[in-house]
């Protein structure tokens, strides 16, 4: 069996043609949810900045990666654990800005929670994604409950799960990784490393230079792939997903990536990295990578992406629009889902 | 008088204690380069060097494991969880660990180590950012909690805290880190299990901790102009809880009000209800009251999240409602 990293390095490898396999409409596809993610992400950092919401959160840089693991996954089959920069996820899944939106101005209508949760805590039932964490990696485990029902069920899905490097220092991920690799379970371990915890560099979060490396202590698969290439994340993630639906066990796939954003909007990164690793990085911004090979391969024309652009300008603006004229949560309903059936006489 | 902010406080009380012991040092996520994620640190790791003031991976069981082994090792580690909420991925060590170690060791192995956590909601941070636990912590034998609301508290209790021989559960609240109030220059130390009665006044007393000890003065602010003259009771440490001075209040008021920003259900505010109600009943001319926090995960959406706490007008009505003649139906949600 070839491993994972010799796997890796092929799909990478196929030179002038590494989109071969996946056809030119969802390549178009691809590229046009990691557009919408970056642009429906620009407008709630603005948002924030207006007032107009009080936090937000977003990993604008790790598109590639979102989008790219996201595609790799049978869509309504299999399930999500993301964490909370995972835009990109949500919109490959087939989440609308609008609901975003919804969510992010904690509306009535928000599919997430209806007001209850914050944003960027993504969960959406009918898209099979289960609401993230604020404490980290805790969905780690979750995942891995999840893909032990598929097998114990005899059901043929997978379990993603996403998380930042520096959550990996979590014991549940260690909890995780090690009952995944016991019970052989069917779940994946996106790591979308972005080279810092918050603040802190990778150097200060573990010892080894890849999270990809630990998997071997578990004893299942660990990848490494250029997070900023969405072919090879996407390539990586499918054969790992193939790998866990024949019954042949987790996988941890590493996404080296970097966040072009500060944490969050209390954050300001520049107590931390330097203007000039910044801008190192913006260079290599995955969407503009994409777009070029795109453009290069024929694929995609410059007019079709202007019209594409366009389109995504449109349906950005309008929801906001409809989101910010949204109804609030109804008060009365503010008790509604503590319990699933409330019981009488309660407070 | 100088004045500093309960933020300023804490971080001269630490930086303090770190000078004079060098047992001391600092462990969190973000806590060095950074200056913590409220702030607190900010200028510490230029003056005390990486090994005193320690980032650490993102492991909260872990940080406060680790804290409590070099606590046994002598030292005296002072930890933040950045949030309480976080801390429920540490309350194994902090409860089967830091609190019992000593006792199952027969008096062997003190662990002398803070805990420092910030508690409470009201900046629209989710269900999982805005809970006030520190009653759960306050159940625990073993464990003090120290609820500082002023300035001079936050700097006399955790002096106390870096003197003791058990572990501290030092929760400070995100709303008052800008709070400015007196602290006197010389030396001087806020005990544990000693309250304060800030306002004295004589028909009713109204109890509060951390944010609802503040709330509680404004409460008594706006009765004061109906005429009825509320005592202030800032609890400031739930464990050990100063019971004497609330009783010695209520025996001169005859009614209780207590303030609570956390759920009602199993609440601390009836906790000292009940023990009010079993010391003092002979003395009481109204059924103690509790105010607090509505019993939902806080809400995100701003309108949802500003029912979820108590505001002074949820104080005036239940006070309102332990006087002659009127009726309790101050309860909202």
């Amino acid at each position: 069996m070839a491993t994972a990293r010799e796997s890796a390095r092929r799909s990478t490898k196929q030179g002038a043609e590494p989109h071969v396999g996946i056809p030119n409409d969802q390549l178009l596809k691809m590229y046009r949810d990691m557009v919408l993610t970056r642009r429906v992400t620009d407008r709630m950092i603005a948002l924030q900045r207006q007032g107009r919401v009080a936090f937000f959160i977003s990993g604008q840089g790790q598109e590639a990666t979102q989008v790219g693991v996201t595609h790799a996954i049978k869509r309504g089959t299999d399930w999500v654990f993301p964490y909370y920069r995972d835009q990109g996820v949500c919109i490959a899944l087939g989440m609308t800005a609008r609901e975003l939106m919804l969510d992010l101005f904690g509306k009535a209508e928000g599919p997430c929670s209806h007001g209850r949760q914050m944003p960027s805590h993504f969960g959406h039932a009918a898209l099979r994604m289960v609401s993230g964490s604020s404490p980290v990696a805790t969905q780690t485990l979750h995942a891995v409950g999840c893909a032990l029902a598929a097998k114990l069920r005899g059901l043929p899905e997978v379990c993603i799960t996403s998380l930042g490097e520096g959550s990996t220092g979590q014991g549940d991920f260690h909890e995780a990784m090690n009952f995944a690799g016991v019970h052989k379970l069917p779940v994946i371990f996106i790591v979308e490393n972005n080279g810092y915890a918050i603040s802190q560099p990778q150097s200060k979060e573990m010892a080894v230079k890849d999270v990809a490396d630990r998997a071997a202590g578990y004893g299942f698969r660990g990848s490494v792939v250029d997070g900023n290439d969405i072919m090879a994340v996407y390539q990586t993630t499918r054969w790992a997903v193939e790998e866990a639906r024949r019954g042949h066990g987790p996988s941890l796939v590493e996404c080296k990536t970097y966040r072009i954003v500060p944490h969050s909007s209390s954050d300001d990164d520049r107590r931390y990295r330097t203007r000039k690793e910044v801008e190192e990085w913006v260079k290599r911004d995955p969407i503009d990578r994409f777009q070029k090979y795109l453009l290069g391969a024929g694929i995609l024309s410059e007019e079709t992406d202007e019209q594409m652009r366009a389109g995504i300008e449109e349906e950005v603006t309008d929801a906001v629009r409809y989101a910010e004229q949204a109804a609030d949560p109804d008060p009365a309903e503010a008790l509604k889902h503590v319990y699933a059936h409330q019981p009488t006489g309660f407070p | 008088m100088p004045e500093m902010t309960y933020r300023d406080a804490i971080a001269e009380a630490l930086r303090e204690g770190m000078r004079a012991d060098p047992n001391v040092f600092l462990m969190g996520e973000d806590i060095g380069a950074y200056g913590g994620s409220y702030v607190v640190t900010k200028g510490f790791l230029d003056e005390f060097g990486e090994n005193r003031v320690r980032d650490t991976p993102i492991a909260e069981s872990g940080i406060v494991g680790a804290a409590v082994g070099a606590a046994m090792a002598g030292m005296r580690p002072v930890v933040e969880m950045m949030t309480i909420n976080f801390s429920l991925l540490a309350i194994d060590q902090i409860v089967n660990h830091a609190a019992k170690l000593l006792y199952m060791s027969g008096g062997q192995i003190p662990v002398p180590c803070v805990v420092r956590m910030v508690t409470g909601g009201g900046s629209q941070l989710g269900a999982q950012h805005s809970q006030n636990l520190e009653a759960w912590y306050a159940r625990v034998p073993g464990l003090l909690v120290a609820t500082p609301s002023t300035p001079y508290d936050a700097m006399g209790l955790m002096r106390e805290a870096l003197r003791e021989r058990n572990p501290v559960m030092f929760i400070e609240h995100s709303l008052l880190y800008r709070r400015k109030g007196e602290v006197p220059a010389g030396w001087f130390t806020v005990p544990m299990g000693k309250a304060a009665v800030t306002r004295e006044g004589k028909d009713v007393t109204i109890a509060g901790y951390l944010r609802t000890a503040m709330l509680a003065e404004e409460a008594a602010d706006r009765l004061e102009r109906e005429g009825i003259d509320a005592e202030v009771v800032d609890l400031r440490t739930l464990r050990p809880l100063d019971l004497d001075t609330i009783v010695a209040s209520v025996q001169k008021t005859n009614r209780l009000v207590v303030v609570e920003d956390a759920w009602r259900t199993g609440g601390f505010s009836s906790e000292i209800c009940q023990l009010v109600s079993e010391q003092a009943w002979d003395d009481l001319d109204a059924p103690p009251t509790r105010v607090n926090g509505a019993d939902v995960p806080a809400p995100y959406a701003r309108n949802l999240e500003a029912l979820a706490y108590p505001v002074v007008e949820d104080i005036v009505a239940a006070v309102r409602a332990t006087l002659p003649g009127a009726r309790a139906d101050y309860a909202r949600l």
